[in-house]
């Protein structure tokens, strides 16, 4: 057989042949795996001294990409299937406030508020999908309409309710609650201790923590991310169902004709960036102990800059969860990285912009390329 | 034309046919697009349905799929009356449908494409996982059979020509154990290698047994692939003829309602 292979694209002279390192370049993440190269690059140039690389900045900057990735995991699969959702910030604030109004104002027990909110905000993300499939409008003007839907409630429910916009008190009544550790909790505080107390991380010299780590452990938060990134890709590119979302968002009919159930498809990614969204909330109220009426403001942008960098096409069919992490973590490293490095902090729009431009006109060349596509 | 024909062609006339259309009208509100259509299809044959725009050839083919019911008439698929409810029914019966623009995802793989909807699963710790490796290497060797040759089963459908994109479908369906094939103008966009690599893939797909259905309006087409030829007109059917038995100018007449077709090639000098 690899004879004959041999023969036949001995054939076909006008089969150019592409050298093996031009082949492992041609990916769609590796305009956000440039990107990553160039700002680690940068900021180990310019601010390798402000502590933006001992155990503490890393933990910094490795929990605000873990935020970004969370719902970047979301956004880039709905964004494969074909389809927007600009809900995602205001379902942020939604899923927090509900977990607040159920565990704080109406003293349900955490976990039972936490699963309600789940199952509250995926079911929205269903409507949402829902009606996109059934009314065929553009997802860009349905969840359009929800983020303002959705905004105005968080700021109605608390106002009414308790008269003000933020609600708190929520770390006193979670403590020791089985699934509020799962999202606010730590792991590894062993391991930390033991990194403390051989020297290799930094304690705390003096005040109550004394001879504590400064680092005490991975927070439930990056855990999430890590676990949302790997379902996400091999979800995407190790299942039947995988091909199903390239496929909805490549070309709903003709998938439609080739028996792949599109509709279905497109529902249940709505459903899942719901879920990512309300996971970044739980965690968020969680850490904070308080919920905002003005939390995940402008963060479908962001999810969607993330994915965009990372290399997924905003028409859909095309596009790499892993990219999309690598575009959450430019994202969040840059954000502080900035701060870190003592730069202005109104420059990090600046420099993200450069990075989104950037990275969007490689992954653009990269594509055309993979695609043929002139 | 017909005799310098590169293709060799089956006796299919002594075969039972797969699948036998009788009278098939088809009504919509107060337009009769179907009065009375027969045809009839064997293993290994390729019938030519030809027509102008708008003589019925998509309705009636539609009406095969399983898209529309008739109105009125009978279908018998292998001897059995048929009843197709919806396209998902004659798809499994076996009848396959290679739309033109409406077949292949550009920007996804020719492995992925391949197996759209079809995908081959492999169970790692209890979970589906996507069969890869046998979807390449399954689509590496139905790509060959066709005579493509493909850089990998990883190149995008993008990269291909639209000839190359029509025999992928084709391969793929007749893969997926179709056994009526119908092409719905499956030369009409495409440049002149291309048509005649896809009139090679009808022919190669016809000698394993498969009945194709090939809808045309290009005369020239037909008669290079075609065992019978069926030419609708305003709906009805102006009769089938076999191969050999008719001249191209002929069916352009017929496809063209007779009279002012003849005139009009007359002043141009018969080059239409």
């Amino acid at each position: 057989m690899a004879e004959s292979a041999q023969s036949t694209t001995g054939d076909d002279e006008r089969i150019k042949q592409i050298s093996p390192l031009r082949q492992a370049l041609i990916r769609p993440e590796l305009g956000g795996m440039v990107g990553t190269v160039a700002v680690f690059t940068f900021f180990l140039l310019f601010a390798f001294d402000s502590g933006m690389f001992n155990s503490q900045g890393v933990l910094n900057w490795s929990i605000v990409s873990a935020q970004f990735m969370i719902i970047a995991v979301g956004a880039c699969l709905l964004m494969i299937a074909g389809e927007f959702d600009l809900s995602v910030g205001s379902m942020i604030g939604f899923a927090g406030m509900m977990i607040a109004i159920f565990s704080v104002t109406m003293s349900w027990p955490v976990w039972m508020a936490i699963i309600v909110t789940f199952v509250l905000c995926v079911s929205i993300g269903a409507l949402n999908g829902f009606i996109v499939v059934r009314t065929g409008l553009p997802s860009f003007i349905v969840t359009l309409a929800f983020l303002f839907i959705l905004r105005g409630f968080t700021i109605f429910l608390p106002q009414t309710i308790e008269r003000k916009t933020i609600i708190g008190g929520i770390k006193d009544t979670a403590e020791g609650d089985w699934l509020a550790s799962v999202f606010g909790g730590k792991i590894g505080q062993g391991f930390f201790t033991w990194l403390g107390d051989a020297g290799i991380i930094a304690t705390f010299e003096r005040g109550t923590r004394e001879g504590q780590p400064v680092v005490d452990g991975i927070p439930m938060l990056i855990i999430w991310a890590i676990g949302l990134i790997i379902f996400g890709h091999v979800l995407l590119t190790k299942t039947k169902f995988g091909n199903w979302i390239f496929a909805a968002g490549g070309d709903a009919e003709a998938a439609r004709n080739s028996g792949v159930p599109v509709n279905k498809v497109k529902i249940l990614m709505f459903m899942f960036t719901a879920f990512c969204a309300t996971v970044f909330a739980t965690c968020q109220v969680m850490e904070f102990g308080s919920a905002g009426a003005d939390r995940g403001l402008l963060k479908e942008f962001e999810a969607i800059i993330a994915v965009v960098i990372g290399g997924a096409l905003l028409t859909g069919g095309y596009g790499s969860v892993l990219g999309a992490a690598l575009g959450a973590l430019i994202f969040g490293v840059v954000q502080q990285g900035l701060f870190f490095a003592g730069v202005e902090s109104s420059l990090f729009r600046v420099f993200l912009g450069v990075i989104l431009l950037g990275a969007v006109i490689l992954n653009t060349y990269i594509r055309r390329i993979i695609t043929g596509e002139r | 034309m017909t005799e310098d024909s590169k293709f060799h062609h089956g006796d299919a006339d002594q075969k039972e046919p797969i699948i036998r259309m009788v009278n098939i009208e088809k009504h919509f509100g107060s337009v009769i697009a179907l009065a009375g259509v027969s045809f009839d299809l064997r293993p290994g044959e390729c019938h030519c349905l030809l027509g102008d725009n708008g003589a019925g050839k998509s309705t009636f083919i539609k009406t095969m799929s399983g898209v529309h019911k008739p109105t009125a008439g009978e279908i018998f698929f292998e001897n059995r009356p048929m009843h197709f409810e919806d396209p998902r029914d004659a798809i499994s019966a076996g009848i396959a449908t290679v739309h033109q623009h409406l077949a292949m995802i550009p920007l996804m793989s020719v492995s992925r494409n391949f197996f759209m909807g079809n995908e081959p699963t492999r169970k790692v710790a209890g979970i589906n996982f996507f069969d890869k490796k046998q979807a390449d290497e399954i689509t590496m060797e139905e790509m060959r059979k066709m005579g493509i040759n493909l850089r990998g089963p990883d190149q995008a459908v993008g990269t291909l020509s639209g000839g190359e994109r029509q025999t992928v479908a084709i391969a793929r369906a007749v893969h997926f154990g179709a056994k009526i094939l119908i092409l719905d103008e499956p030369t009409s966009a495409l440049g002149v290698r291309q048509t005649s690599n896809v009139l090679a893939t009808i022919d190669k797909v016809r000698s394993q047994g498969v009945g194709v259905v090939f809808i045309s309006h290009n005369v020239r087409h037909a008669l290079a692939v075609g065992d019978r030829f069926t030419v609708l007109n305003r709906g009805k059917t102006l009769g089938t003829a076999k191969r050999g038995e008719i001249t191209p100018e002929e069916l352009q007449d017929l496809m063209a309602g007779g009279q002012e077709m003849a005139q009009l090639e007359g002043s141009l000098g018969g080059t239409v």
